[in-house]
């Protein structure tokens, strides 16, 4: 998420291959470097769901699709 | 007589010369001040009137996307989303208190069973890479921002935000009808399902 921008594609790549996958993390590590959080929408029991938050690049769930970096928050 | 008028005209026309020189020199001055100020990628986003409202509607399939279809129903019908809390003590049911998630607005934290509003969590996701500092995220992209930081780790966001009483910013008497709204809208919910149920 991007401030007015909304969603705006990062990067993308098959972390099953080298290439994609040494990308994919020096992105994450980017995004976490400039102060963004990261999550990952998951399914909980009883069809609800929530969001994981991701701290490192061997966080992110094998089944996960997409990780979504977002500005951290702060008091308003 | 017009070749009088003539020479008058000639005369007030280099007579005014060095001043219409001299605003036109100061406007293209000017112009190049400010457009020097304003970044290209600014200049050109204030010139896309839709580039918000495009903005929302990525922001919307987002959400959609992310939270459940109850969620996702609750946003559309009634303009906020509901979480429940997990914070509770370890004798408490996860659902003893809940959360209103309105977007670019404190986060209102309420019981369910009695309607009583508890507090307001002021909290923010400034744009800290500073791009575009006079933005700020969509409302469904805030929306979806607090939903996944109350339900991924809500210590830590209700430890980041802001707490005060509840008032400050959300009318009490608006969040109270919300709150009414919210029970309508589930029952309502509740009877339609239940009617395709015996259909």
């Amino acid at each position: 998420m991007k401030s007015g921008h909304g969603e705006v594609l990062i990067a993308e790549g098959d972390p099953a291959v080298r290439e994609d996958e040494e990308r994919l993390v020096e992105e994450f590590r980017r995004q976490l470097d400039e102060g963004m959080w990261a999550a990952v929408p998951t399914n909980v029991s009883g069809g609800r769901r929530e969001a994981s938050m991701i701290h490192q690049y061997s966080d992110i769930p094998d089944d996960a699709d997409r990780v979504i970096f977002f500005p951290r928050a702060s008091g308003g | 007589m017009v070749p009088g008028l003539i020479v008058i005209a000639i005369v007030a026309a280099a007579l005014c010369l060095p001043t219409l020189v001299r605003v036109w020199s100061d406007w293209r001055v000017g112009r190049a001040r400010r457009r020097a100020a304003t970044p290209s990628a600014e200049r050109n986003s204030l010139a896309d009137p839709g580039r918000e409202r495009r903005a929302e509607q990525r922001a919307r399939e987002l959400l959609r996307s992310c939270v459940n279809a109850e969620e996702w129903d609750m946003y559309r019908d009634l303009g906020f989303i509901r979480v429940h809390g997990g914070l509770s003590a370890p004798d408490c049911a996860p659902s003893d208190y809940a959360y209103l998630i309105y977007a670019h607005k404190p986060i209102i934290a309420f019981v369910p069973s009695t309607g009583e509003l508890l507090s307001e969590y002021c909290v923010e996701f400034p744009d800290l890479t500073g791009a575009i500092s006079q933005s700020r995220l969509p409302d469904s992209d805030d929306v979806l921002a607090k939903w996944m930081a109350l339900t991924g780790d809500e210590r830590r966001l209700i430890a980041d935000a802001n707490l005060h009483l509840p008032g400050r910013q959300v009318d009490p008497a608006r969040a109270r009808r919300d709150i009414w709204r919210l029970a309508e809208w589930e029952r309502q919910r509740d009877r339609n399902d239940s009617n395709q149920a015996t259909l």
